[in-house]
């Protein structure tokens, strides 16, 4: 009797740690990369995919569609970086193009790495990167300038409602984590 | 440790313990020292909000108390008071003679005072105590923390791994150690609460351990689970961490149902107003709690969809919760009550918890929440729940079962003042927080606007009353241990059903040796 | 519940409220919002909608309120065992307990249409008049107003409240932590789109009159938007932990009439480019004597003291920061000294007026250094050269 009690007692054990196993793998390993792929999906945090190849669709000039520009620079990072343009009026379908300026005022190289992020999130799917500085890390010389190209398309299938799109850059100072790359890098 | 040897002697018992009763009893003064710690840092902040301007602690100690204040109570005090209810209990109650793992059991609650020592600790450390809030967002958190992170996210794996292991055993107790006749819904329903706290534990404690670990990882590894510039995401923090936070506050509030449960019955005289279905609302409020977690995050920016998703899901809520409110209720309906000091606590949780439950609703409302969200309606709100709900029903569970456990009598006089100095002062200090919250003070601030001032010095002289009422009792226990008079033999109230009753009292070292029959 | 208690709380302080009410008009006002208890509709015709709601859900949990603890005080007084009560059996009731499933059940549906319909308005950015981005600091906001020809307008908004009033050396005074040095200045009947992102850590913009409030996330960007329909000075703070002096980041938006906020937009922009023209100037050592003058008096006397001997601050005479580097003074000036209640000064005045005063902490009270500091020297600092 007692013994088929600890044998019980064995079995569900096992079955509770095999879950608490289960839960601590689940949210680094499925979690995170089922939010990343959700965020793109759904533009949360106005996150934009990646590289986009372009499908020729044919241009809708029967609108425009304001794109505006913003850039923030992050805590410590001392680059200067601005949009060259504040804003387009551009006609969906159509690949437009422009660059935003960069400057590491430092006396040594350093790399930065661009943020970007969208609004109205319900955007981000009809928003196209086909070139973008944002897709690789930036290293700049100690005193260089640059102008770094962005190349977008805006999709056909955007919402008549949305007239406005942001996008916005943070910049951030990638220097010292690309010396020292990290076990995991993501 | 068999009975013709008794327990060992001296501090040794209760280093190697492995009895239930000894270890429930440990726990629950460990969670009363640590109620008074995390008191101590309430009323530190307390004192410093008493009026506008910076008087007694400087701006980044007030946001070290706030968050050891929120860590201690939720982590220290509340959850292993319960812990301790359920190793003195859960046995007594489905007639097993121990827990089913009674050496982890011991290990689960040794951990702890390490743990919080070493989390106390770090008030000393260069940089000081964790200053981010017990929610901790990254990246406040992580990039821009003291040095002392490290030793409170080690501090939250210990924290972790013992809640873990005592709702293993807590699972594996209830699942295969019930006397031959106690089906399921047999159980007493701290029982069933209980045991689905538990599940409830083991499916979010490692959530939590994740978190934290990846916040190690980016603070010292290099990775960017929460840091833009490496392609991570702080926004992403804030879905794990409430992903655990919401169950957590389930996990804080189902065991103190449970107690409600068992105690209105016995001074209405009559058995309680609806079990299946109160079993099932706390199933349908465990599920639940999965699928509201973004309710605490309206305003981070979500899409609208999810927006309006989790906002009905969290409606819902208040289904269940009602259906557990409304049973009480007509369990007191055409009893024979009688208002020892453990149903006074209960009647103040019934009262006091439905109002947090109807800030709750109002709270789930995401338009209106825009305006509620970080203010002082929302540490109004969750005081309501966490103090009225989970200390109350502690408070009520310890008066209630303090004969069984002691066989001696507490002072009736002494708890029903005890009593009402915290339902005053409690309410002194947390009514008006509405106020404060809906005028527009924010939370986690050292100081504030002068037009907040008179509300202010009111929630503090109530906090100070509040704080104070929990000396007395303390005294009052203290006495009855020491001093109290003998309680009834078995049954120390009238209307008390359950096997823990059929018990002598005090309860021997060693009971249900032999499974009683369940008819 | 809530507004019960609250009424009566009132109804009890109301012959206090009636005696300070007769020491004069004005402070009725003050008096009001002294005892505030409930939401502000606020400016905004949103802003008034979720005032309707959220008294509609109020008035919803006061009626159940009344009925749920109704029924347990009645049972409390009747059903006692002191008053004879002999104990029914029953305890259990199928169709009571669908009853009390279904109908809180119903209720919260009428309460998800108008909720939904409100959410919705929330998130409804199109057609904007205007936007302005919102960056949090710590501990700071930033305003950029977005032009569309580039042109853009931005200033730092800091806390305006002295470290004598928060530490009560002085009396506070009226706006005590809800005042800043330059406040976001709104037209009155336009619709403002508020971009709103973080430099650092996550902070929130928060105005209850403009029912506004956002979380800034430091790499991602959110929007919200309001349209006041009075003009007005309306306050708010940071809602979300941001590290020590999250407690000291108010929020300050002054609605005016459009053609006030054209001319305020107009001199900002003119401001603006003086400084620029200022920027490649030199001065002499007298010039920059005089203008440093007026900086320390305005932004340094009230911690260093009006002659340089000390407060709460250091001494600045024979300070050995300023009678040392020049790299050194400029850095302490610009990024503040971190721990300790000297500020980052960098985001706060200009590169003009830094380089005035610090030419004249370097001259002034005994210290006779003789350089004179260029607005481009500051500039160069600031760039990292």
């Amino acid at each position: 009797m007692a013994e088929q009690q600890q044998t019980s007692i064995s079995k569900t054990v096992i079955k509770l740690v095999a879950t608490v196993v289960f839960m601590l793998f689940f949210v680094p390993l499925v979690m995170v990369p089922l939010y990343n792929v959700l965020c793109e999906q759904l533009g949360i945090n106005g996150k934009t995919g990646g590289r986009y190849e372009v499908v020729e669709a044919g241009v809708d000039t029967s609108r425009t569609v304001t794109v505006q520009f913003v850039a923030t620079i992050n805590d410590q990072m001392p680059w200067q970086f601005r949009p060259t343009v504040t804003e387009l009026k551009v006609h969906p379908g159509a690949i437009n193009s422009t660059v935003f300026y960069a400057k590491n005022p430092r006396d040594y190289n350093m790399v930065a790495q661009a943020i970007p992020s969208l609004t109205p999130g319900r955007a981000t799917q009809y928003f196209h990167k086909t070139e973008c500085f944002c897709f690789n890390q930036q290293p700049l010389a100690g005193g260089a300038e640059t102008e770094m190209p962005l190349q977008f398309i805006v999709d056909r299938d955007l919402p008549a409602d949305i007239k406005t799109i942001t996008l916005s850059y943070t910049i951030f100072d990638v220097t010292e984590m690309v010396k020292k790359p990290s076990v995991a890098s993501r | 440790m068999s009975a013709h040897h008794g327990p060992a002697k001296g501090f040794t018992r209760w280093l190697t313990t492995t009895n239930h009763k000894d270890i429930g009893t440990m726990y629950l003064w460990f969670s009363f020292a640590m109620f008074i710690l995390g008191g101590a840092f309430a009323m530190v902040i307390r004192a410093e909000l008493f009026q506008p301007g910076i008087q007694i602690v400087d701006p980044e100690f007030f946001n070290q108390m706030t968050t050891m204040h929120g860590l201690v109570m939720v982590f220290g005090a509340i959850m292993p008071a319960f812990v301790g209810l359920a190793n003195w209990l859960i046995p007594m109650m489905i007639g097993a003679p121990d827990m089913a793992l009674p050496r982890m059991n011991n290990w689960s609650f040794w951990i702890l005072p390490p743990t919080f020592l070493m989390l106390a600790s770090t008030l000393f450390m260069d940089g000081g105590a964790p200053n981010y809030g017990w929610t901790f967002y990254a990246p406040l958190s992580t990039t821009y923390a003291p040095p002392s992170v490290t030793y409170f996210i080690f501090a939250i794996h210990l924290m972790g791994l013992s809640s873990i292991m005592g709702s293993i055993n807590i699972i594996a107790t209830v699942v295969n150690m019930r006397a031959p006749g106690m089906t399921y819904m047999k159980m007493p329903l701290f029982v069933w609460t209980w045991l689905i706290t538990a599940f409830l534990l083991v499916a979010v404690m490692p959530v939590l351990a994740a978190c934290v670990t990846m916040m190690l990882m980016d603070i010292h590894f290099g990775t960017s689970f929460f840091s833009a510039a490496g392609g991570g995401d702080p926004v992403l923090f804030q879905h794990i961490f409430w992903f655990f936070g919401h169950p957590e506050v389930y996990i804080i509030i189902l065991p103190a149902f449970g107690v409600v449960s068992q105690i209105i019955p016995t001074f209405a005289r009559k058995p309680l107003f609806g079990y299946d279905s109160m079993v099932y609302a706390t199933a349908s409020i465990a599920f639940l709690s999965f699928i509201v977690w973004v309710h605490h995050m309206y305003t981070v920016g979500i899409p609208v969809a999810g927006e309006l998703f989790f906002m009905y899901a969290t409606m819902l809520i208040a289904v269940p919760t009602g259906v557990k409110v409304f049973n009480w209720i007509t369990t007191m309906w055409q009893g024979a009550m009688t208002f020892e000091t453990p149903m006074l606590f209960c009647l103040g949780f019934v009262f006091l918890f439905t109002i947090g439950g109807f800030t709750g609703v109002m709270l789930s409302l995401a338009p209106v929440d825009f305006q509620y969200h970080d203010s002082y309606f929302v540490v109004a709100h969750f005081h309501y729940v966490m103090v009225a709900g989970a200390v109350f029903s502690m408070s009520a569970a310890v008066y209630y079962w303090l004969p069984k456990w002691t066989g001696k009598m507490y002072d009736e006089g002494m708890g029903k003042a005890h009593f009402w100095i915290s339902f005053i002062g409690f309410n002194l200090t947390f009514f008006p927080q509405h106020f404060l919250g809906l005028a527009g003070m924010p939370r986690r601030i050292p100081d504030y606007a002068l037009q907040f001032s008179d509300f202010n010095m009111m929630s503090s002289i109530g906090a100070f009353i509040y704080g104070a009422s929990q000396l007395l009792f303390l005294f009052n226990v203290l006495r009855t241990i020491l001093a109290g008079k003998p309680a009834p033999a078995e049954k120390a109230w009238e209307g008390a059903e359950g096997l823990e009753w059929t018990l002598p009292s005090p309860a021997p070292y060693h009971t249900f040796t032999t499974p009683p029959n369940v008819k | 519940m809530h507004l019960q208690a609250k009424r009566l709380s009132k109804l009890a302080l109301s012959p206090v409220l009636m005696l300070l009410s007769m020491l004069g008009t004005a402070a009725w006002a003050e008096e009001a919002q002294r005892w505030q208890t409930n939401l502000t509709p606020g400016v905004t015709e949103l802003g008034a909608k979720i005032y309707d709601l959220h008294m509609t859900v109020f008035w919803i949990c006061v009626w159940i309120g009344v009925v749920v603890f109704g029924l347990m005080f009645y049972s409390i007084l009747t059903h006692r065992k002191s008053l004879g009560a002999k104990p029914a059996d029953f305890h259990e009731s199928t169709s009571v307990e669908i009853a009390w499933t279904v109908v809180p059940f119903i209720i919260l549906i009428v309460i998800a249409f108008p909720a939904t319909k409100t959410l919705l308005e929330v998130y409804d950015t199109d057609d904007a008049d205007l936007d302005v981005m919102i960056t949090g600091y710590q501990w700071k906001w930033k305003y950029e107003y977005i032009d569309p020809n580039g042109d853009n307008v931005s200033f730092f908004s800091n806390l305006r409240t002295g470290k004598t009033e928060i530490y009560n050396e002085d009396a506070k005074g009226q706006h005590y932590l809800l005042e800043v040095d330059e406040p976001m200045v709104l037209p009155v009947n336009k619709k403002v789109r508020f971009l709103v992102t973080a430099n650092d850590v996550i902070h929130a913009w928060w105005v209850p009159a403009l029912a506004v409030k956002r979380d800034a996330i430091p790499g991602f960007i959110n929007e919200t938007w309001t349209k006041a329909t009075q003009t007005g000075i309306y306050r708010g703070q940071c809602a979300e932990l941001c590290g020590k002096d999250h407690g000291y980041m108010p929020i300050v938006v002054n609605v005016v009439e459009e053609a006030e906020y054209k001319n305020w937009l107009n001199e900002k922009k003119s401001q603006a480019a003086e400084i620029k023209a200022l920027m490649s100037k030199n001065f002499s050592l007298d010039e920059q004597m005089a203008a440093g003058k007026e900086v320390y008096d305005k932004s340094c006397a009230a911690c260093h003291g009006a002659n340089g001997e000390g407060g709460v601050g250091k001494a600045i005479a024979k300070s050995p920061i300023a009678t040392g580097a020049l790299a050194t003074h400029l850095d302490v000036g610009v990024n503040g000294v971190p721990g300790t209640a000297m500020q980052a000064f960098g985001g706060q005045i200009n590169d003009v007026e830094m380089a005035a005063v610090i030419t004249y902490q370097r001259n002034a009270f005994g210290n006779n250094m003789g350089d004179v500091v260029q607005p481009i020297d500051v500039y160069n600092f600031k760039q990292g050269k």
